[in-house]
Protein backbone atom coordinates (compact mmCIF):
# COMPACT_ATOMS: atom_id res chain seq x y z
CA UNK A 1 0.00 0.00 0.00
CA UNK A 2 1.28 3.28 -0.84
CA UNK A 3 1.60 5.69 1.41
CA UNK A 4 0.02 9.62 1.00
CA UNK A 5 0.75 11.17 3.82
CA UNK A 6 2.74 13.51 2.74
CA UNK A 7 0.07 14.55 0.33
CA UNK A 8 -3.45 15.48 1.89
CA UNK A 9 -5.75 14.59 -0.50
CA UNK A 10 -7.68 17.87 0.63
CA UNK A 11 -4.77 19.82 -1.45
CA UNK A 12 -4.76 17.67 -4.60
CA UNK A 13 -8.36 18.04 -5.33
CA UNK A 14 -8.99 21.56 -5.50
CA UNK A 15 -5.67 21.90 -7.80
CA UNK A 16 -7.62 19.52 -10.35
CA UNK A 17 -10.69 21.06 -9.84
CA UNK A 18 -8.89 23.99 -10.73
CA UNK A 19 -7.08 23.09 -13.90
CA UNK A 20 -10.52 21.33 -15.05
CA UNK A 21 -12.25 24.70 -14.64
CA UNK A 22 -9.44 26.39 -16.81
CA UNK A 23 -9.47 23.96 -19.50
CA UNK A 24 -13.43 23.58 -19.65
CA UNK A 25 -13.32 27.83 -19.82
CA UNK A 26 -10.21 27.62 -22.68
CA UNK A 27 -12.30 25.24 -24.65
CA UNK A 28 -15.76 27.55 -24.02
CA UNK A 29 -13.44 30.41 -25.24
CA UNK A 30 -12.03 28.44 -28.12
CA UNK A 31 -15.03 27.53 -29.48
CA UNK A 32 -17.36 30.49 -28.84
CA UNK A 33 -14.28 32.71 -30.78
CA UNK A 34 -14.71 30.14 -33.54
CA UNK A 35 -18.04 30.17 -33.86
CA UNK A 36 -18.28 33.99 -33.52
CA UNK A 37 -15.85 34.08 -36.12
CA UNK A 38 -16.79 31.45 -38.69
CA UNK A 39 -20.62 32.50 -38.25
CA UNK A 40 -19.90 36.14 -39.16
CA UNK A 41 -17.95 34.74 -42.37
CA UNK A 42 -21.08 32.87 -43.28
CA UNK A 43 -23.72 35.78 -42.68
CA UNK A 44 -22.01 37.53 -45.06
CA UNK A 45 -20.76 34.96 -47.91
CA UNK A 46 -23.20 34.34 -51.21
CA UNK A 47 -25.18 30.79 -50.72
CA UNK A 48 -27.82 31.11 -52.73
CA UNK A 49 -30.62 28.16 -53.17
CA UNK A 50 -32.45 28.46 -56.37
CA UNK A 51 -34.21 25.87 -57.74
CA UNK A 52 -36.15 26.33 -61.55
CA UNK A 53 -39.98 26.11 -59.90
CA UNK A 54 -41.76 28.25 -63.10
CA UNK A 55 -44.43 27.18 -64.99
CA UNK A 56 -43.21 25.57 -68.47
CA UNK A 57 -43.86 28.26 -71.48
CA UNK A 58 -44.53 26.88 -75.18
CA UNK A 59 -42.14 28.72 -77.53
CA UNK A 60 -42.50 28.66 -81.40
CA UNK A 61 -38.72 27.95 -82.54
CA UNK A 62 -37.05 30.81 -85.08
CA UNK A 63 -34.18 28.67 -86.03
CA UNK A 64 -32.35 31.55 -88.74
CA UNK A 65 -32.55 34.20 -86.04
CA UNK A 66 -30.73 32.67 -83.17
CA UNK A 67 -28.14 31.34 -84.54
CA UNK A 68 -26.52 34.97 -84.97
CA UNK A 69 -27.43 36.07 -81.47
CA UNK A 70 -25.13 34.26 -78.97
CA UNK A 71 -23.08 31.71 -81.46
CA UNK A 72 -21.51 28.72 -79.90
CA UNK A 73 -21.30 30.79 -76.29
CA UNK A 74 -21.68 28.71 -73.31
CA UNK A 75 -25.11 29.52 -71.39
CA UNK A 76 -24.95 29.86 -67.87
CA UNK A 77 -26.40 28.26 -65.58
CA UNK A 78 -29.92 28.31 -64.05
CA UNK A 79 -28.00 29.00 -60.58
CA UNK A 80 -25.76 31.71 -61.80
CA UNK A 81 -28.88 33.35 -63.69
CA UNK A 82 -31.19 33.28 -60.49
CA UNK A 83 -28.79 33.65 -57.64
CA UNK A 84 -26.77 36.68 -58.46
CA UNK A 85 -28.92 39.71 -59.52
CA UNK A 86 -29.53 43.22 -59.27
CA UNK A 87 -32.75 44.10 -58.00
CA UNK A 88 -32.01 46.81 -55.57
CA UNK A 89 -35.98 46.58 -54.33
CA UNK A 90 -35.12 43.48 -52.25
CA UNK A 91 -31.62 43.99 -51.57
CA UNK A 92 -28.29 45.03 -52.75
CA UNK A 93 -26.92 42.50 -52.12
CA UNK A 94 -26.21 39.75 -55.22
CA UNK A 95 -26.78 37.05 -54.07
CA UNK A 96 -29.17 37.73 -51.41
CA UNK A 97 -31.79 38.95 -53.75
CA UNK A 98 -33.13 35.64 -54.49
CA UNK A 99 -34.27 34.60 -50.89
CA UNK A 100 -35.44 38.09 -50.10
CA UNK A 101 -37.77 37.97 -53.11
CA UNK A 102 -38.98 34.25 -52.22
CA UNK A 103 -42.56 35.58 -51.17
CA UNK A 104 -42.72 38.44 -54.22
CA UNK A 105 -46.32 38.32 -55.31
CA UNK A 106 -46.73 38.22 -58.98
CA UNK A 107 -49.89 36.90 -59.33
CA UNK A 108 -52.76 38.92 -60.08
CA UNK A 109 -50.48 41.25 -62.06
CA UNK A 110 -51.12 43.64 -64.86
CA UNK A 111 -49.70 45.91 -66.96
CA UNK A 112 -51.50 49.61 -67.65
CA UNK A 113 -50.27 50.44 -71.62
CA UNK A 114 -51.03 54.03 -71.97
CA UNK A 115 -50.15 58.13 -72.93
CA UNK A 116 -49.59 58.50 -76.72
CA UNK A 117 -51.83 55.97 -77.81
CA UNK A 118 -54.94 55.36 -79.45
CA UNK A 119 -56.09 52.29 -78.00
CA UNK A 120 -54.84 52.55 -74.08
CA UNK A 121 -55.18 48.96 -72.38
CA UNK A 122 -54.56 46.98 -69.23
CA UNK A 123 -53.23 43.61 -69.58
CA UNK A 124 -53.57 41.03 -67.24
CA UNK A 125 -50.75 38.20 -67.12
CA UNK A 126 -52.88 35.51 -68.95
CA UNK A 127 -52.97 38.06 -71.46
CA UNK A 128 -49.00 38.52 -71.82
CA UNK A 129 -48.82 34.82 -71.87
CA UNK A 130 -51.23 35.18 -74.78
CA UNK A 131 -48.71 36.52 -76.63
CA UNK A 132 -46.24 33.83 -79.08
CA UNK A 133 -43.58 33.42 -76.87
CA UNK A 134 -39.99 32.95 -78.63
CA UNK A 135 -36.50 32.01 -76.70
CA UNK A 136 -34.09 34.12 -77.55
CA UNK A 137 -30.40 33.42 -75.89
CA UNK A 138 -28.71 36.56 -75.45
CA UNK A 139 -25.66 37.94 -74.22
CA UNK A 140 -26.50 40.01 -71.16
CA UNK A 141 -23.71 42.95 -69.55
CA UNK A 142 -24.32 44.31 -66.52
CA UNK A 143 -22.71 47.79 -66.09
CA UNK A 144 -20.30 47.09 -62.97
CA UNK A 145 -18.08 44.49 -65.84
CA UNK A 146 -19.57 40.95 -64.94
CA UNK A 147 -21.62 39.07 -68.07
CA UNK A 148 -24.18 36.25 -68.69
CA UNK A 149 -25.72 34.15 -71.65
CA UNK A 150 -29.20 33.89 -70.93
CA UNK A 151 -31.70 31.97 -72.19
CA UNK A 152 -35.09 34.23 -72.35
CA UNK A 153 -38.43 33.35 -73.54
CA UNK A 154 -40.44 35.85 -74.49
CA UNK A 155 -41.98 37.87 -76.71
CA UNK A 156 -40.70 41.26 -78.90
CA UNK A 157 -42.05 44.54 -77.42
CA UNK A 158 -43.22 45.79 -80.74
CA UNK A 159 -45.96 42.56 -80.80
CA UNK A 160 -47.45 44.10 -77.62
CA UNK A 161 -46.63 48.32 -78.78
CA UNK A 162 -48.15 47.81 -82.19
CA UNK A 163 -51.39 46.53 -80.33
CA UNK A 164 -51.74 49.65 -78.27
CA UNK A 165 -50.90 51.80 -81.69
CA UNK A 166 -48.60 54.34 -80.84
CA UNK A 167 -49.57 57.86 -81.70
CA UNK A 168 -47.60 59.52 -84.91
CA UNK A 169 -46.34 62.28 -82.20
CA UNK A 170 -44.93 59.37 -79.94
CA UNK A 171 -41.33 59.27 -79.84
CA UNK A 172 -40.25 57.45 -76.29
CA UNK A 173 -41.45 54.87 -74.72
CA UNK A 174 -41.39 55.07 -70.16
CA UNK A 175 -41.41 51.66 -68.23
CA UNK A 176 -41.93 51.64 -64.42
CA UNK A 177 -41.73 48.57 -61.69
CA UNK A 178 -44.05 47.53 -59.39
CA UNK A 179 -43.01 48.86 -56.03
CA UNK A 180 -45.02 48.38 -52.59
CA UNK A 181 -42.31 49.04 -49.54
CA UNK A 182 -44.34 46.49 -47.31
CA UNK A 183 -43.23 43.56 -50.02
CA UNK A 184 -39.91 45.48 -50.56
CA UNK A 185 -38.57 46.35 -47.07
CA UNK A 186 -35.33 46.39 -48.04
CA UNK A 187 -35.62 48.93 -50.42
CA UNK A 188 -34.86 51.99 -47.67
CA UNK A 189 -30.86 50.92 -48.17
CA UNK A 190 -31.38 50.98 -51.45
CA UNK A 191 -30.31 54.88 -51.84
CA UNK A 192 -31.80 55.35 -55.31
CA UNK A 193 -35.19 56.84 -55.68
CA UNK A 194 -38.12 53.97 -56.34
CA UNK A 195 -40.00 52.99 -58.34
CA UNK A 196 -37.78 52.59 -60.43
CA UNK A 197 -38.32 53.61 -63.72
CA UNK A 198 -36.59 53.26 -67.12
CA UNK A 199 -36.81 54.00 -71.01
CA UNK A 200 -36.12 53.84 -74.45
CA UNK A 201 -36.73 55.70 -77.60
CA UNK A 202 -39.70 54.06 -79.64
CA UNK A 203 -37.31 53.29 -82.42
CA UNK A 204 -35.09 51.38 -79.56
CA UNK A 205 -38.35 49.94 -79.03
CA UNK A 206 -40.11 48.81 -81.38
CA UNK A 207 -36.56 47.35 -82.88
CA UNK A 208 -37.18 42.74 -82.98
CA UNK A 209 -34.40 42.23 -80.31
CA UNK A 210 -36.01 43.82 -77.79
CA UNK A 211 -37.59 41.87 -75.72
CA UNK A 212 -40.59 41.34 -73.14
CA UNK A 213 -39.87 38.42 -71.14
CA UNK A 214 -41.81 36.36 -69.22
CA UNK A 215 -39.56 33.11 -68.59
CA UNK A 216 -36.23 31.88 -68.52
CA UNK A 217 -34.75 28.25 -69.21
CA UNK A 218 -38.13 27.73 -70.61
CA UNK A 219 -40.34 28.44 -67.47
CA UNK A 220 -41.82 31.55 -65.88
CA UNK A 221 -39.82 34.16 -64.65
CA UNK A 222 -37.89 33.41 -61.01
CA UNK A 223 -39.24 36.36 -58.87
CA UNK A 224 -35.52 37.55 -58.65
CA UNK A 225 -35.04 38.06 -62.10
CA UNK A 226 -38.25 40.60 -62.82
CA UNK A 227 -41.19 38.32 -62.76
CA UNK A 228 -43.96 37.94 -63.76
CA UNK A 229 -42.77 39.97 -66.95
CA UNK A 230 -39.34 42.50 -67.53
CA UNK A 231 -37.74 44.25 -70.76
CA UNK A 232 -34.83 43.12 -72.48
CA UNK A 233 -32.95 44.86 -74.39
CA UNK A 234 -29.07 43.10 -75.23
CA UNK A 235 -27.16 45.72 -76.78
CA UNK A 236 -27.38 47.97 -73.31
CA UNK A 237 -26.25 47.84 -70.19
CA UNK A 238 -28.32 45.45 -67.40
CA UNK A 239 -30.18 48.33 -65.94
CA UNK A 240 -31.82 49.84 -68.67
CA UNK A 241 -33.55 46.19 -68.74
CA UNK A 242 -35.96 46.87 -65.79
CA UNK A 243 -38.25 44.34 -63.79
CA UNK A 244 -41.62 43.63 -63.08
CA UNK A 245 -42.67 46.03 -65.38
CA UNK A 246 -46.42 47.83 -64.21
CA UNK A 247 -46.53 50.46 -66.52
CA UNK A 248 -45.67 51.34 -70.17
CA UNK A 249 -46.01 55.04 -71.13
CA UNK A 250 -45.76 55.95 -74.73
CA UNK A 251 -44.60 59.76 -74.56
CA UNK A 252 -43.43 63.02 -76.65
CA UNK A 253 -40.13 63.52 -74.79
CA UNK A 254 -36.86 61.95 -72.85
CA UNK A 255 -38.33 60.15 -69.91
CA UNK A 256 -36.13 60.35 -66.95
CA UNK A 257 -34.54 57.16 -66.06
CA UNK A 258 -33.75 55.60 -62.48
CA UNK A 259 -29.78 55.32 -62.41
CA UNK A 260 -29.44 59.18 -64.64
CA UNK A 261 -31.61 60.20 -61.58
CA UNK A 262 -28.97 58.85 -59.36
CA UNK A 263 -25.87 60.02 -60.88
CA UNK A 264 -26.28 62.06 -64.67
CA UNK A 265 -22.13 61.62 -64.40
CA UNK A 266 -21.88 58.14 -64.57
CA UNK A 267 -25.26 56.48 -65.93
CA UNK A 268 -26.51 58.28 -69.30
CA UNK A 269 -30.43 57.44 -70.67
CA UNK A 270 -28.96 55.74 -73.56
CA UNK A 271 -26.22 53.47 -71.98
CA UNK A 272 -25.29 51.28 -74.48
CA UNK A 273 -22.58 48.53 -74.31
CA UNK A 274 -19.62 50.43 -75.55
CA UNK A 275 -16.10 49.81 -74.71
CA UNK A 276 -14.86 52.42 -75.53
CA UNK A 277 -16.38 54.83 -73.42
CA UNK A 278 -15.43 53.87 -69.47
CA UNK A 279 -17.88 54.41 -66.38
CA UNK A 280 -15.64 56.95 -64.50
CA UNK A 281 -14.82 54.52 -61.92
CA UNK A 282 -13.93 51.55 -63.89
CA UNK A 283 -13.33 50.57 -67.42
CA UNK A 284 -15.54 49.07 -69.25
CA UNK A 285 -13.64 47.62 -72.31
CA UNK A 286 -13.69 44.04 -70.89
CA UNK A 287 -16.04 41.93 -68.85
CA UNK A 288 -15.59 38.77 -66.59
CA UNK A 289 -18.48 36.62 -67.63
CA UNK A 290 -19.81 34.47 -64.52
CA UNK A 291 -18.36 31.40 -64.55
CA UNK A 292 -14.99 31.96 -65.83
CA UNK A 293 -12.13 33.16 -63.85
CA UNK A 294 -10.23 35.47 -66.68
CA UNK A 295 -11.77 38.31 -68.82
CA UNK A 296 -12.92 39.11 -71.94
CA UNK A 297 -13.35 41.70 -74.27
CA UNK A 298 -16.49 43.81 -74.32
CA UNK A 299 -18.25 43.51 -77.74
CA UNK A 300 -19.46 47.13 -79.36
CA UNK A 301 -23.15 46.97 -78.60
CA UNK A 302 -22.94 43.74 -76.70
CA UNK A 303 -21.97 42.09 -80.13
CA UNK A 304 -25.43 43.60 -81.75
CA UNK A 305 -23.64 45.76 -83.73
CA UNK A 306 -24.57 44.92 -86.92
CA UNK A 307 -28.20 44.90 -85.97
CA UNK A 308 -28.19 48.00 -84.21
CA UNK A 309 -25.92 50.33 -85.01
CA UNK A 310 -27.54 52.33 -87.85
CA UNK A 311 -30.14 53.61 -85.10
CA UNK A 312 -27.43 55.72 -83.68
CA UNK A 313 -25.78 57.07 -87.23
CA UNK A 314 -24.07 60.44 -86.70
CA UNK A 315 -24.38 60.45 -82.85
CA UNK A 316 -21.30 61.04 -80.96
CA UNK A 317 -21.70 58.22 -78.35
CA UNK A 318 -19.19 59.56 -75.86
CA UNK A 319 -21.88 62.31 -75.50
CA UNK A 320 -24.81 60.47 -75.50
CA UNK A 321 -23.39 57.48 -73.53
CA UNK B 1 -2.41 31.83 -14.10
CA UNK B 2 -5.45 34.42 -14.87
CA UNK B 3 -6.59 34.65 -18.52
CA UNK B 4 -5.05 38.46 -18.41
CA UNK B 5 -1.95 36.81 -17.29
CA UNK B 6 -1.94 34.11 -19.96
CA UNK B 7 -0.41 35.75 -23.67
CA UNK B 8 0.23 32.24 -24.65
CA UNK B 9 -3.71 31.11 -24.93
CA UNK B 10 -4.01 35.28 -26.35
CA UNK B 11 -1.84 34.42 -29.29
CA UNK B 12 -3.59 31.06 -29.81
CA UNK B 13 -6.63 32.75 -29.89
CA UNK B 14 -6.16 35.77 -32.20
CA UNK B 15 -3.80 33.72 -34.20
CA UNK B 16 -6.26 31.39 -35.22
CA UNK B 17 -9.68 33.32 -35.60
CA UNK B 18 -7.16 35.74 -37.61
CA UNK B 19 -6.66 33.00 -40.20
CA UNK B 20 -9.72 31.83 -39.80
CA UNK B 21 -11.64 34.02 -42.75
CA UNK B 22 -8.44 33.01 -45.17
CA UNK B 23 -9.29 29.38 -44.35
CA UNK B 24 -12.95 29.65 -44.99
CA UNK B 25 -12.67 31.78 -48.25
CA UNK B 26 -9.76 29.04 -49.10
CA UNK B 27 -12.17 26.27 -48.63
CA UNK B 28 -15.22 27.66 -50.10
CA UNK B 29 -13.19 28.65 -53.37
CA UNK B 30 -12.49 24.78 -53.13
CA UNK B 31 -15.17 23.68 -53.05
CA UNK B 32 -16.47 26.14 -55.42
CA UNK B 33 -18.80 27.75 -52.87
CA UNK B 34 -18.17 31.22 -53.70
CA UNK B 35 -21.30 32.47 -55.39
CA UNK B 36 -21.79 33.08 -59.29
CA UNK B 37 -18.98 35.87 -58.83
CA UNK B 38 -16.05 34.39 -56.64
CA UNK B 39 -13.95 37.38 -57.98
CA UNK B 40 -16.05 39.93 -56.84
CA UNK B 41 -17.04 38.23 -53.22
CA UNK B 42 -13.18 37.82 -52.51
CA UNK B 43 -11.69 41.06 -53.54
CA UNK B 44 -15.25 42.73 -51.13
CA UNK B 45 -14.09 39.94 -48.69
CA UNK B 46 -10.70 40.45 -48.10
CA UNK B 47 -11.08 44.74 -48.37
CA UNK B 48 -13.57 44.45 -45.51
CA UNK B 49 -11.33 42.09 -43.51
CA UNK B 50 -8.50 44.59 -43.82
CA UNK B 51 -10.48 47.40 -42.49
CA UNK B 52 -12.47 45.03 -39.74
CA UNK B 53 -8.48 44.93 -38.64
CA UNK B 54 -7.51 48.11 -38.68
CA UNK B 55 -10.69 49.33 -36.69
CA UNK B 56 -9.75 46.10 -34.17
CA UNK B 57 -6.32 47.83 -33.96
CA UNK B 58 -7.88 50.70 -32.73
CA UNK B 59 -10.22 49.89 -30.33
CA UNK B 60 -6.96 48.44 -28.58
CA UNK B 61 -6.10 51.55 -26.81
CA UNK B 62 -10.15 52.54 -25.81
CA UNK B 63 -10.53 49.29 -24.37
CA UNK B 64 -7.33 49.49 -22.26
CA UNK B 65 -8.23 52.73 -20.64
CA UNK B 66 -11.75 52.31 -19.97
CA UNK B 67 -11.48 48.27 -18.87
CA UNK B 68 -7.86 48.15 -18.01
CA UNK B 69 -7.39 45.78 -20.22
CA UNK B 70 -4.04 46.16 -20.58
CA UNK B 71 -3.01 42.57 -22.07
CA UNK B 72 -4.95 43.61 -25.32
CA UNK B 73 -1.72 45.50 -25.97
CA UNK B 74 0.73 42.50 -26.83
CA UNK B 75 -1.77 41.46 -29.50
CA UNK B 76 -2.43 44.80 -31.38
CA UNK B 77 0.58 44.16 -33.27
CA UNK B 78 -0.62 40.70 -34.70
CA UNK B 79 -4.08 42.58 -35.65
CA UNK B 80 -2.15 45.21 -37.59
CA UNK B 81 -0.47 42.53 -39.53
CA UNK B 82 -3.57 40.52 -40.32
CA UNK B 83 -4.96 43.81 -41.27
CA UNK B 84 -1.44 44.07 -44.13
CA UNK B 85 -1.84 40.73 -45.00
CA UNK B 86 -5.84 40.85 -45.80
CA UNK B 87 -4.87 44.10 -47.41
CA UNK B 88 -1.94 42.75 -49.78
CA UNK B 89 -4.45 39.63 -50.64
CA UNK B 90 -7.27 42.46 -52.03
CA UNK B 91 -4.56 44.50 -53.60
CA UNK B 92 -3.55 40.84 -55.35
CA UNK B 93 -6.94 40.13 -56.10
CA UNK B 94 -6.62 43.78 -57.90
CA UNK B 95 -3.78 42.92 -59.57
CA UNK B 96 -4.54 39.56 -60.70
CA UNK B 97 -8.51 40.24 -61.82
CA UNK B 98 -8.89 43.60 -62.28
CA UNK B 99 -5.25 44.55 -64.28
CA UNK B 100 -4.95 41.30 -66.02
CA UNK B 101 -1.32 40.86 -64.59
CA UNK B 102 -0.61 44.36 -66.93
CA UNK B 103 1.35 45.64 -64.16
CA UNK B 104 2.38 48.72 -66.45
CA UNK B 105 -1.69 49.90 -66.87
CA UNK B 106 -1.18 50.84 -62.89
CA UNK B 107 -0.04 54.29 -62.48
CA UNK B 108 -2.48 54.93 -65.37
CA UNK B 109 -5.34 53.22 -63.39
CA UNK B 110 -4.10 55.15 -60.16
CA UNK B 111 -4.18 58.79 -62.26
CA UNK B 112 -7.67 57.90 -63.34
CA UNK B 113 -9.78 56.35 -60.60
CA UNK B 114 -10.09 58.38 -57.45
CA UNK B 115 -10.94 55.75 -55.18
CA UNK B 116 -7.99 53.26 -56.50
CA UNK B 117 -5.57 56.00 -56.08
CA UNK B 118 -6.73 56.20 -52.20
CA UNK B 119 -7.07 52.66 -51.65
CA UNK B 120 -2.79 52.55 -53.05
CA UNK B 121 -1.90 55.13 -50.93
CA UNK B 122 -3.53 53.29 -48.23
CA UNK B 123 -2.07 50.17 -48.39
CA UNK B 124 1.33 51.89 -49.18
CA UNK B 125 1.25 53.63 -45.93
CA UNK B 126 0.71 50.25 -44.37
CA UNK B 127 4.34 48.82 -45.43
CA UNK B 128 6.53 50.62 -43.35
CA UNK B 129 4.08 49.67 -40.21
CA UNK B 130 4.57 45.89 -41.21
CA UNK B 131 8.13 46.46 -41.61
CA UNK B 132 8.47 48.13 -38.33
CA UNK B 133 6.67 45.46 -36.51
CA UNK B 134 9.34 43.41 -34.80
CA UNK B 135 10.72 43.83 -31.07
CA UNK B 136 14.11 44.83 -32.94
CA UNK B 137 12.51 47.03 -35.24
CA UNK B 138 11.20 49.22 -31.67
CA UNK B 139 14.34 49.29 -29.96
CA UNK B 140 16.27 50.21 -33.45
CA UNK B 141 13.70 53.76 -33.68
CA UNK B 142 12.94 53.65 -30.12
CA UNK B 143 9.11 53.91 -28.24
CA UNK B 144 7.90 57.12 -29.05
CA UNK B 145 9.62 57.43 -32.31
CA UNK B 146 8.04 54.34 -33.00
CA UNK B 147 4.47 55.50 -31.82
CA UNK B 148 3.94 57.99 -33.87
CA UNK B 149 4.98 56.22 -36.81
CA UNK B 150 2.56 53.85 -35.97
CA UNK B 151 0.04 56.66 -35.85
CA UNK B 152 -0.35 56.78 -39.36
CA UNK B 153 -2.90 53.95 -38.38
CA UNK B 154 -5.16 56.95 -38.62
CA UNK B 155 -4.89 57.91 -41.57
CA UNK B 156 -4.71 54.39 -43.33
CA UNK B 157 -8.30 53.53 -41.75
CA UNK B 158 -10.05 56.70 -42.90
CA UNK B 159 -8.15 56.44 -46.18
CA UNK B 160 -9.93 52.78 -46.49
CA UNK B 161 -13.26 53.66 -44.86
CA UNK B 162 -13.47 56.47 -47.76
CA UNK B 163 -11.96 53.92 -50.40
CA UNK B 164 -14.80 52.03 -49.47
CA UNK B 165 -17.43 54.65 -49.74
CA UNK B 166 -16.44 55.90 -53.04
CA UNK B 167 -16.76 52.44 -54.73
CA UNK B 168 -20.21 51.21 -53.74
CA UNK B 169 -22.78 52.15 -56.51
CA UNK B 170 -25.69 53.75 -54.03
CA UNK B 171 -26.48 51.64 -51.09
CA UNK B 172 -23.82 52.67 -48.52
CA UNK B 173 -24.77 51.29 -45.36
CA UNK B 174 -21.87 49.40 -45.05
CA UNK B 175 -19.07 51.90 -45.72
CA UNK B 176 -21.67 54.01 -43.39
CA UNK B 177 -21.24 51.48 -40.24
CA UNK B 178 -16.97 51.85 -40.77
CA UNK B 179 -17.07 55.92 -40.83
CA UNK B 180 -19.03 55.98 -37.67
CA UNK B 181 -17.61 53.12 -35.62
CA UNK B 182 -14.16 54.71 -36.77
CA UNK B 183 -15.88 58.35 -35.97
CA UNK B 184 -16.21 56.93 -32.61
CA UNK B 185 -12.73 55.60 -32.20
CA UNK B 186 -11.06 58.53 -33.35
CA UNK B 187 -13.48 61.00 -31.40
CA UNK B 188 -12.49 59.02 -28.02
CA UNK B 189 -8.83 59.98 -28.49
CA UNK B 190 -9.35 63.40 -29.42
CA UNK B 191 -11.48 63.49 -25.74
CA UNK B 192 -8.82 62.00 -24.05
CA UNK B 193 -6.35 63.87 -25.52
CA UNK B 194 -8.10 66.79 -24.36
CA UNK B 195 -8.87 65.51 -20.87
CA UNK B 196 -4.85 64.88 -20.52
CA UNK B 197 -3.73 68.28 -21.75
CA UNK B 198 -6.23 69.53 -18.57
CA UNK B 199 -4.24 67.12 -16.84
CA UNK B 200 -6.46 64.42 -15.88
CA UNK B 201 -6.37 61.02 -17.08
CA UNK B 202 -7.03 58.90 -19.27
CA UNK B 203 -3.96 59.20 -21.73
CA UNK B 204 -4.49 58.84 -25.55
CA UNK B 205 -2.06 57.16 -27.53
Amino acid sequence: MKDRSHIPSSEVTPEETFLNRRFFMKSAIWAGSTLATAGLYRTFSPRPEVANTGAAIATVAEPALQTTLAADEKVNSFTDIAGYNNYYEFSTDKSAVAAKAKNFVTDPWSVQVGGLVQKPRTFDLADLLKFESVERTYRFRCVEGWSMVIPWVGFPLSKLLSQVEPLSSATHVAFETYYDIKQMPDSRYAGIDLPYVEGLRLDEAMHPLTLLATGLYGKTLPNQNGAPVRLVVPWKYGFKSIKSVVKITLMDREPPTTWSLANPGEYGFYSNVNPKVDHPRWSQAHERRIGEMGSRPTLMFNGYAEQVTHLYKGMDLSVDF
Amino acid sequence: MTFSADTRFHRQLFVFNGLLPAVLILIDGWRGKLGANPVEFVTRATGVLTLVFLILTLLVTPLRKMYGWNWLLKQRRLLGLYAFFYGFAHLLTYLAYDRDWQLGTVIGDVYKRPFIAIGMFSFLLMVPLAVTSTNAMIKKLGGPRWAQLHRLTYYITIGGVLHYWIIVKSDVTYPFFFAVVLAVLLGWRVVASIKKARGAAPRAS
